[in-house]
């Protein structure tokens, strides 16, 4: 088994009119045993730029104290936050440095960028971005969301609307994920407020 | 009176070729040996290639009224699921359960076979074959197989006449006598369950809910467990379903949350 199976996970970003979303699933296993069904994969950077680790959830805790840094240093040089485009860089560069010894985590970052305009995108673990208009995913159940994304996304929804398409996406693709799933959990982020919201799912 | 020994038969082909003037003679189902040089190789591939329905919890006990046997219904494929509804108790006879884990062809068509084997039984003695004896037939044929890829890992559960019976029966040869078993990737947290929860001396309810809770366990414990907690109990006049419940409604039956708990917002920054 790969070992970006090890853990097991699932990751949707998905662009809506003026927000985003982003979810993931809850799972923490080892293999197949789960071990926690409260597990954070998703982080938020600041308030309108949130990133999203799957795969080993070692690595991805550790990447994220990295880029949490790196931002912070940032910060303290700059006086701003970073803008997502600049972030997804960031990521990139800080995968990239790994190329012989990678960090088995694929991110996939979403925020809202100059204007509100909001801006998705994931990588691979080695740092090689891939920008999308629509949706990204990731993660073990990537295949079951792909599927799912691509017949229930709908171009420009509103917030209410982009909760309602991102949560079916998740729960209905985890539910045919061994590895993920035990709940999700969604961020629905516009340009004035950040909601969060835990989904209650299936436990099997 | 002619005495019927075909259970003593081997079913498994003893040469792999010159079989041929025997076709259609023999009764029991017989298979050809690949023609290949590397064997175990061979064997090898072909079991990557047919091997759903791997993960799998699966239960039995014998208790003061009769034998209880739960089981999931999750088939997976690596880590796809690829069915949620697996009947993975089955029906030998009116009176005897078989249950599945391993191989679900492997597993089905031998369940089959044993039933059949059976009902022969029945007619040519006039009484219906003990559980002893049946797990025994079906131990038989798969040590016959033993080595040639075979994945079966089965209880068989009935009532006969000495009463309730319960047999762990596999592809490796082995057959055990027990009160109480439990089969499949999710079996230790199955076994967690049972163990904790289990006396000689529940009643029929008592007994289905232990059974049904230890699926849910191993379920929300396992990846590869899930789907419907099916429940069967066979007492002195045959099996009876007893209960199939989802489980992912299960959870939430057993733990019940509280909306605040499960929703809160983030206050804008």
């Amino acid at each position: 088994m790969s070992i970006f199976e090890y853990n097991g996970s699932a990751l949707v970003a998905m662009v809506g009119k003026n927000c985003f979303a982003i979810a993931s699933d809850r799972r923490l296993g080892v293999q197949l045993q789960t071990v926690a069904t409260d597990f954070q994969r998703i982080f938020k950077i600041h308030d309108k730029l949130f990133v999203g680790l799957s795969g080993l959830a070692t690595d991805a805790q550790t990447l994220y104290q990295r880029l949490v840094f790196r931002h912070k240093l940032y910060q303290l040089r700059e006086e701003r936050d970073m803008k997502p485009e600049t972030f997804a860089s960031l990521v990139s560069a800080i995968l990239y440095e790994k190329r012989f010894g990678p960090y088995f985590c694929q991110p996939v970052i979403a925020g809202l960028g100059d204007e509100d305009k909001p801006f998705i995108c994931t990588m691979d673990s080695i740092g090689a971005k891939e920008l999308a208009k629509d949706f990204v995913v990731a993660g073990t159940a990537s295949e079951s969301l792909y599927g799912a994304c691509e017949s229930m996304f709908k171009p420009d929804m509103e917030p209410e609307e982009l909760f309602e398409t991102i949560s079916q996406a998740l729960l209905s693709s985890v539910d045919r994920d061994c590895l993920s799933g035990w709940g999700g959990h969604v961020y629905v982020v516009t340009p004035t407020e950040v909601t969060e919201r835990i989904l209650k799912g299936r436990m099997d | 009176m002619k005495i019927d020994f075909s259970g003593l038969e081997s079913t498994a082909p003893l040469c792999g070729a010159n079989s041929e003037m025997f076709d259609g003679i023999s009764t029991s189902p017989s298979f050809q040996i690949p023609d290949t040089t590397d064997f175990d190789d061979f064997q090898k591939e072909a079991i990557q290639m047919v091997k759903p329905a791997k993960g799998t919890t699966t239960l039995a006990f014998i208790f003061k009224e009769g034998v209880m046997v739960a089981a999931d219904s999750r088939a997976s494929m690596g880590g796809y699921i690829s069915s949620q509804s697996v009947k993975k108790i089955i029906e030998i006879n009116p009176y005897m359960l078989g249950t599945m884990a391993g191989g679900a062809a492997d597993c089905q068509f031998w369940h089959r076979n044993l039933g059949i084997k059976c009902r022969l039984h029945e007619l040519a003695n006039k009484r219906r074959i003990s559980v002893t004896g049946a797990s025994k037939l079906l131990a038989n044929i798969l040590y016959s197989y033993r080595g040639m890829g075979l994945s079966v890992g089965t209880m068989i559960a009935g009532w006969d006449e000495k009463g309730p019976g319960l047999y762990y029966v596999d592809s490796e040869g082995g057959r055990l006598k027990g009160t109480k078993f439990s089969v499949g990737s999710g079996s230790p947290y199955a076994y967690g369950i049972l163990d904790s929860g289990y006396r000689y001396d529940m009643t029929v309810e008592e007994a289905a809910e232990l059974a049904r809770r230890s699926i849910y366990h191993a379920t929300f414990r396992d990846g590869a467990s899930g789907g419907v907690a099916s429940v069967y109990y066979v007492g002195p006049t045959g099996w009876k379903k007893l209960s199939g419940d989802d489980v992912g409604e299960l959870h939430y039956m057993y733990n019940p949350v509280e909306p605040t708990v499960v929703e809160q917002e983030m206050s804008e920054a």
